[in-house]
């Protein structure tokens, strides 16, 4: 917990950036270790009922091991109305998956957002942190392979 | 970076730019998110090389700028000082672009802009219908500058509005300057900022917050992104002078998570601001002290709202407060808080430069100043826009918008996100401002202008929203938390052919029940587009629910696809469309659907260019 202890100095150790603080240890991680937020209740001297609330209250938060490369399907307004749900299905379908899970293989995982506000592209996926705009289903499968 | 210790010295080094120069040839690149995802930063890299390869780097600058807000059409080039536009550039564009128009005087017709069916292409922005008819004050220099170097923003006069108020204007001139400007707040709520700014004066209390609201959550909206990331200068600008007449020291802004590039042009703007003492301490040399830090969000739709906000940056989750003790009063920490909306803090500048009478006369009668707009959806010409308050719907849409995408029918706009309505035909002719359009059951909102077509179904529409509220609420409130998902589950039902005449009653008999007793903004106003779709599309939902049928072909347990085969030529298209192998059908033989197979994508529908896909 050596990291996490680096994060809560770099925060001063007070609780009013917990949410920040939470987001720097799942950049870490790749998600929210339990045994982070064991720590982070201790050493910041809160309680764990309350870091538990923030983790689980906020959408980004995950407090299970992700895949390597992180899929997140836009579900906004615009991006809905262009059909993003057929590219949620199409990803699904390919990969084996439900919403928030994923890959056996450790390899993808699928999230959905409520809005990305690239909405003139619409529908768009991320992938990491590369944006795919105007995206369709016959496009998922040459855009996931790009990733190992 | 040289520190400015009084408004003598930040004019001098504003004279000695060079980036002011209105003459000195110069290639900017929009570099909004939208861009960027459509290969924008490379296209700005090749100018980079190719020019430095030719030599001209000296004489031409290249910049990235931030968002020109003609989205549809990027990536966006434009060289000035001629003011030639370029659209939908490539990379391998570049060195054609370079040697035409740089080089030479040329023009290069195939990447410029053309209306739909006319032959004569357009070169120059300000003759684009799109930016005709907007009036672009906040987004004025967006266009211009690199929003990651903080001399491009002082080169076109920035922090001169500061510089005015801090050594100019007492506090509470400054006030009585924003309250006779009339300026509303552009987040939705349209509270007079004026009168919210001297509330915040004159309650007791040290510490005094200034905050600025970057959750920007309702989905279609992305008027503030492109003002965080284009422009975070001119919001530093007005949260100081802000800061300076409430009397506040310390302040934060709130951006949502979603946001990435938004955050960081805001820190790498606080951080130049604060090199050149534009922010920090001693600004300019005076007494006056302001700090700004970055507070991000991560992931609550709720947390647009003040007091929800106001509990993220406390390091709690997003619930909100009874406000029967004002903000002002008690807001973060407990201590007198201001809190506005990105785009309210990027008027404040505009309005101290050229007066409040200038800006008052923008307008209508009660809605002073132009507004963004992000008009979205089954439109031409998707991108931002800035006009005028009191334009009409119509203009907005047909004018600058260019009409319904794929000449489809018109058949409504949702406007003010989860929280608006949905607008027929029939009120195309409505203003836009903040009273006009919540006369008939919609609202304004944050900016975001969702145009729907003829294969939208308003039915959907509403579970769309309510399924979303239904899970953005923070589920204090037992109205909010369970009459969302009450109201969501029976429009799921009327969407997939469960529905009763009588779930219309009880919608709208939870509407007023979820309306009445939920403590802030999520839950007051989630029936609203369940409300408008019923007053304005009743037909709609009395199809779904008599007949089993979806009118737009867009629930699927109600739509049965089939290929007309009188229409259909045979053409294949729709074949290689169909994610699932559904459609069969060989040259010059009408094609068939296998119902068992279809899943009811509408992907052939879509791509047919006969229309030949039809909804039994």
């Amino acid at each position: 917990m050596n990291r996490v202890d680096d994060l809560i100095k770099k925060y001063d150790g007070q609780a009013s950036w917990l949410v920040m603080l939470l987001q720097d240890i799942q950049t870490e991680y790749n998600y929210l270790p339990a045994q982070a937020i064991e720590h982070v209740a201790t050493k910041l001297n809160i309680p764990i009922t309350r870091v538990h609330n923030v983790a689980t209250f906020y959408s980004s938060f995950s407090l299970n091991e992700r895949g390597k490369h992180i899929i997140r399907v836009c579900d906004g307004t615009a991006c809905h109305l262009r059909s993003a749900d057929n590219i949620r299905n199409e990803i699904k379908r390919q990969l084996g998956i439900k919403e928030g899970q994923t890959t056996p293989d450790k390899k993808f995982t699928l999230e959905v957002v409520a809005c990305l506000g690239v909405c003139a592209l619409a529908p768009v996926i991320t992938v990491n942190a590369e944006y795919n705009g105007n995206m369709t289903p016959e496009k998922v499968r040459d855009v996931l392979a790009q990733y190992d | 970076m040289t520190k400015l210790t009084s408004v003598v010295e930040l004019e001098a080094y504003r004279a000695g730019l060079t980036a002011g120069d209105k003459t000195r040839p110069c290639v900017t690149i929009c570099g909004g998110t939208g861009c960027r995802a459509n290969a924008g930063l490379q296209v700005a890299q090749m100018f980079r090389n190719m020019l430095k390869a030719k030599k001209l780097d000296e004489k031409v600058d290249v910049r990235t700028t931030g968002c020109h807000g003609f989205c549809e059409r990027g990536p966006l080039v434009v060289l000035l000082p001629k003011g030639l536009l370029y659209i939908s550039v490539r990379p391998n564009d570049v060195e054609e672009i370079i040697a035409t128009s740089i080089e030479g005087d040329g023009t290069i017709e195939r990447l410029a802009y053309k209306l739909p069916g006319a032959k004569e292409r357009i070169f120059r922005e300000s003759e684009i219908p799109f930016y005709a008819h907007q009036r672009r004050i906040v987004f004025a220099n967006s266009g211009k500058i690199d929003p990651t170097n903080i001399d491009d923003y002082l080169a076109v006069g920035g922090y001169s509005s500061l510089a005015k108020a801090l050594t100019t204007m007492e506090p509470d001139q400054i006030i009585d300057w924003i309250e006779k400007s009339c300026l509303r707040g552009r987040g939705g709520g349209g509270f007079p900022t004026g009168r919210k700014w001297r509330a915040c004066r004159n309650a007791e209390g040290y510490p005094k917050y200034i905050i600025c609201n970057g959750d920007e959550g309702d989905p279609g909206a992305f008027m503030d992104r492109s003002i965080m990331e284009g422009n975070p200068q001119s919001i530093l600008e007005g949260m100081a002078i802000g800061a300076y007449a409430i009397g506040s020291d310390q302040g934060y802004i709130y951006v949502r998570q979603e946001y990435p590039l938004a955050v960081e042009n805001l820190r790498i703007a606080i951080k130049q601001a604060q090199e050149h003492q534009l922010l920090g301490q001693n600004i300019l040399g005076t007494d006056f002290s302001f700090t700004v830090h970055i507070s991000r969000g991560a992931g609550a739709f709720v947390c647009g709202e003040s007091t929800a906000l106001i509990a993220s940056i406390e390091g709690f989750s997003g619930e909100p407060r009874a406000k029967h003790i004002h903000m002002s009063e008690k807001g973060l920490f407990a201590k007198p808080t201001n809190l506005n909306n990105v785009e309210t803090w990027a008027n404040v500048p505009v309005i101290i430069d050229k007066g409040w009478k200038w800006f008052a006369d923008i307008g209508s009668d009660n809605s002073k100043g132009t507004k963004v707009f992000s008009l979205v959806g089954k439109v031409r010409n998707t991108g931002l826009i800035e006009v005028p308050m009191g334009m009409t719907l119509r203009e907005i849409i047909f004018d600058i918008g260019g009409g319904v995408a794929k000449n489809r029918q018109f058949k409504a706009v949702q406007t003010g996100g989860p929280s608006g309505g949905c607008l027929p035909a029939s009120e195309l002719n409505l203003s836009v401002d903040f009273d006009q359009l919540a006369a008939v059951g919609s609202m304004m909102g944050s900016g975001g202008m969702i145009v729907m077509d003829d294969r939208t179904c308003m039915v959907e529409v509403a579970r769309y929203f309510t399924e979303f509220l239904s899970r953005e609420s923070c589920g204090k409130c037992t109205a909010c938390r369970e009459g969302i998902m009450r109201m969501y589950e029976l429009l799921e039902n009327i969407t997939t052919g469960r529905g009763t005449i009588e779930d219309i009653l009880l919608l709208e008999e939870v509407s007023a029940y979820v309306r009445e007793n939920s403590i802030c903004g999520l839950g007051k106003s989630a029936p609203n587009p369940t409300l408008s779709t019923l007053k304005y599309f009743r037909e709609e939902y009395i199809a779904h629910i008599e007949q089993r049928r979806c009118p737009a072909g867009v629930c699927k347990e109600l739509t049965t696809f089939r290929i007309d085969p009188e229409t259909c030529k045979a053409c294949g298209k729709c074949i290689r469309a169909c994610p699932v192998e559904a459609i069969t059908g060989q040259k010059k033989m009408p094609h068939v659907i296998d119902e068992d197979k279809c899943v009811k994508c509408g992907a052939c529908r879509e791509i047919c260019p006969f229309d030949a896909v039809t909804i039994l």
